[in-house]
């Protein structure tokens, strides 16, 4: 079976090393004025989207295009994902297409996992429900290295909604085996119980975040509210939001998008000298490419543990 | 009028089993027997323990060489699911009492939350009247406590009990309003029957689809914390004790809960507990690959847990062993972690699983495990198995030294979805003779032995 990416999990350093610096070299191919390499001539890749999305979504298929594969998008509304199909028989309709690669993005852990069960193509996890979302860790850790040069000793502050982040439990473990060191501070109601085992300090306080070398703010959903996990918006942002009186000089500052401005980080930081929000989405093109490059013609084929979805 | 029946028991009548059971090493805590014998069953009826080779076969008996292998009285659960009526493709009364034969078992009681609940005569009829075609062991049932086990309103339990009701749950869901299970613990005093209680808090379960814990916060899964079901057994308990009422708490899994129903317990409360054998060897650990055969309810802990819930079933404050056998549909289960129904199947494995992950590495005794997995029905007022002169023949003969692989050769139960599938296990079932009849045997095991000479 062909290796999949489920999880960054299943990576170790030299893994996620080799698709940095694949990554970089599609950076390159991106900066050109005819962005298209051959390597995926003749391979079809499926976009499989069961939930809303933007970059990731336009990022897979900007990806595949300039691999020079055949692109085909599925998404939830307007197929048979509609009339109630299940997972199971719409990758097995799919698969007989043969294609070389399924991305798929689901709002249920596990459903990247499930799919590989009944495909032979290589299925990438585009984020499955809070579980994971390893492209994302890896375009994360792809623009913070660019930056920095190394993450070796780096201070991270993760900041906000914890419990509904499927970024934030990839990117702490991305960063950390990239030689991080990560927090992950928010409000008490949306940091989980032991959430610490993952490797990271964890803090309900912004008290410390002067000694971040990068703070990545996530993305805080207005359906959090009605759920009670805060008492309100306004409340949010006053003791949370990442704006200039918390950002000092020589900061970096990274969101994984879309951002709500003026709630979880304010306007000007956004627009600031110091955020990486830009660079983070640019960077996403070249770092699907290097995973799909990787996984379909990468010699070795990527180390990938085999695990499904285990740490 | 046998004694199944007396105790509101249903099943299909076969013709009375004349079996000699010769040189198995006989164990039954309650009788004290713990030796090698010759077990004479005739007419359905333990008619003879004797030494080995002294029990002399009547004419027309089967006679058994069980030399090596151990007759225990048979299993006992309080807690199945047989899907009926409504849920046929997912188990039948037919399908659901096979696998509790061929898992050992002499009695079952099946769970009130089919489609539609058990919350009225007319099901429970209908019910009773299928079990008497159909159950290949005798089998109870428990009616729901409030009319569609929505919490609300409740059931004429009254009625149900003069209809064969054994006890009463709303399994697979809480009587979350305190106010609600009061009335019902009052009604139980004319009623009659044991209330079983799932107990969770739904504000604290939330949408918790596994245990809270290490495993939950790295998956990015919901979780459901231990206090979710200790904080109800507590409110419970305290009801119970206040209206004088009797109660079951069902499939406890958390260290708080134990410590609340031992407590409970101290002060006298008239309550007991069971324990699953997916909660005494299994934790949160095991669901990190998000199979969807380990999501149950209530989940799989943490290691404090499970060696609490050991530990409660050492001691006593855990009665019993109760499989919550809830069998699923292949497809069901094969869905995202977080869509798939709760439950695994747990009559054909349970007593090989404890055994070997218990009993074998010396955690457990044997005859502690025979005890507790024989003591379930009882609970509910329904006489138990025993080995002795006169007693109706609820017997199981297990070859300890055979093993098998879980799932391996299929399942007798209509379901798939074993949480132990794949696992390897000592402790082959070969026969099971339930309220006198041959309810399972193993290829070849009745076949007429080599002429004695």
């Amino acid at each position: 079976m062909t290796a999949s990416l489920l999880s960054v999990e299943q990576m170790d350093r030299a893994a996620i090393e080799r698709v940095l610096d694949r990554s970089e070299s599609f950076a390159e191919v991106s900066g050109r004025e005819i962005k298209k390499v051959p390597a995926l001539r003749g391979r079809t890749v499926v976009n499989l989207f069961y939930e809303a999305s933007t970059r990731t979504r336009s990022s897979f298929e900007l990806a595949a295009i300039r691999l020079s594969a055949d692109v085909v998008n599925i998404h939830q509304t307007g197929s048979s994902i509609e009339k109630g199909e299940s997972l199971r028989d719409t990758v097995q309709t799919l698969s007989a297409y043969d294609p070389s690669a399924i991305v798929i993005r689901s709002p249920q852990a596990g459903a990247a996992a499930l799919a590989a069960r009944f495909t032979d193509a290589a299925v990438v996890n585009a984020g499955d429900g809070k579980h994971a979302h390893p492209t994302q860790a890896l375009l994360d850790v792809f623009t913070l290295r660019r930056r920095l040069g190394s993450l070796d000793g780096v201070n991270v502050w993760i900041v906000g909604d914890v419990r509904h982040s499927r970024v934030a439990r990839s990117d702490v473990t991305a960063f950390t085996r990239m030689g991080a060191k990560v927090t992950l501070a928010g409000p008490p109601t949306l940091l989980p119980r032991e959430i610490e085992t993952l490797g990271a300090t964890v803090t309900p306080r912004l008290d410390g975040i002067a000694e971040a070398d990068a703070i990545y703010v996530l993305r805080m959903q207005n359906e959090r509210m009605h759920e009670s996990f805060v008492p309100s918006l306004r409340e949010y942002a006053r003791y949370y939001q990442i704006n200039a009186d918390r950002v000092r000089p020589g900061q970096l500052v990274m969101h994984p998008g879309p951002v709500n401005r003026g709630v979880e980080i304010s306007a000007e930081v956004i627009d600031s000298k110091q955020s990486l929000i830009g660079e983070q989405v640019r960077a996403g093109v070249a770092v699907r490419m290097a995973v799909l490059y990787e996984l379909l013609v990468g010699t070795p084929p990527l180390a990938t543990d085999g695990e499904e979805v285990s740490r | 009028m046998s004694e199944a029946a007396s105790a509101k028991l249903f099943y299909a009548r076969q013709a009375a089993a004349t079996l000699l059971i010769r040189g198995a090493h006989v164990l039954d805590p309650r009788t004290g027997l713990d030796e090698v014998h010759d077990v004479l069953v005739r007419e359905g009826r333990i008619a003879e323990i004797g030494a080995p080779g002294t029990v002399v076969a009547p004419a027309g008996a089967t006679t058994i060489d069980a030399t090596g292998k151990h007759l225990f009285p048979a299993f006992t659960d309080p807690h199945v699911h047989l899907r009926t009526p409504g849920l046929e493709y997912k188990e039948t009364i037919a399908t659901g009492t096979a696998a509790a034969a061929a898992g050992g078992y002499c009695q079952v009681l099946a769970m009130p939350n089919a489609i539609p609940v058990v919350d009225s005569v007319s099901v429970l009829q209908g019910l009773t009247l299928r079990a008497e075609r159909e159950a290949v062991i005798p089998t109870g049932f428990l009616a729901a406590i409030t009319v569609g086990e929505r919490g609300e309103a409740l059931t004429g339990m009254a009625g149900l009990s003069d209809a064969g009701a054994v006890g009463f749950t709303d399994d697979g869901k809480p009587v979350a309003h305190a106010g609600v299970l009061r009335k019902a613990l009052q009604y139980q005093h004319l009623a009659g029957g044991v209330i079983a209680l799932h107990e969770e808090d739904p504000t604290l379960s939330s949408d918790g689809v596994m245990h809270e814990g290490a495993v939950s916060a790295q998956l990015g899964v919901s979780g459901i914390p231990s206090i979710s079901e200790s904080t109800m057994i507590a409110r419970d308990a305290e009801l119970a004790g206040y209206e004088d009422a009797t109660v079951h708490f069902q499939h406890v899994s958390a260290a708080e809960s134990v410590r609340a129903l031992a407590t409970a317990r101290e002060r006298g409360v008239h309550a007991t507990g069971e324990a699953t054998p997916h909660h005494l060897l299994l934790t949160d650990e095991a669901v990190r690959g998000l199979d969807t055969n380990l999501k149950m309810n209530p989940p799989l802990r943490a290691e404090r847990d499970r060696q609490a819930v050991i530990e409660a079933l050492r001691n006593g404050v855990l009665d019993c062993i109760a499989t919550d056998h809830a069998p699923h549909a292949r497809h069901e289960k094969e869905v995202a972690f977080e869509e798939a129904p709760m439950g695994t199947t747990g009559l054909e494995s349970a007593f090989a699983a404890i055994y070997s992950e218990l009993v074998v590495p010396g955690v457990l005794p044997l005859a502690l495990l025979i005890e507790r997995i024989t003591a379930g029905c009882a609970l509910f007022g329904v006489p138990g198995p025993r080995i002795e002169p006169g007693s109706e023949a609820n017997l199981v003969l297990v070859d300890l030294e055979r093993s098998f692989v879980v799932g391996e050769g299929g399942y007798v139960s209509r379901a798939a979805n074993c949480c132990f599938a794949g696992r390897s296990f000592r402790g082959q079932i070969e026969l099971t003779v339930a309220a006198g009849q041959v309810a399972y045997a193993a290829a070849g095991i009745l076949d007429p032995a080599p002429a004695e000479v």
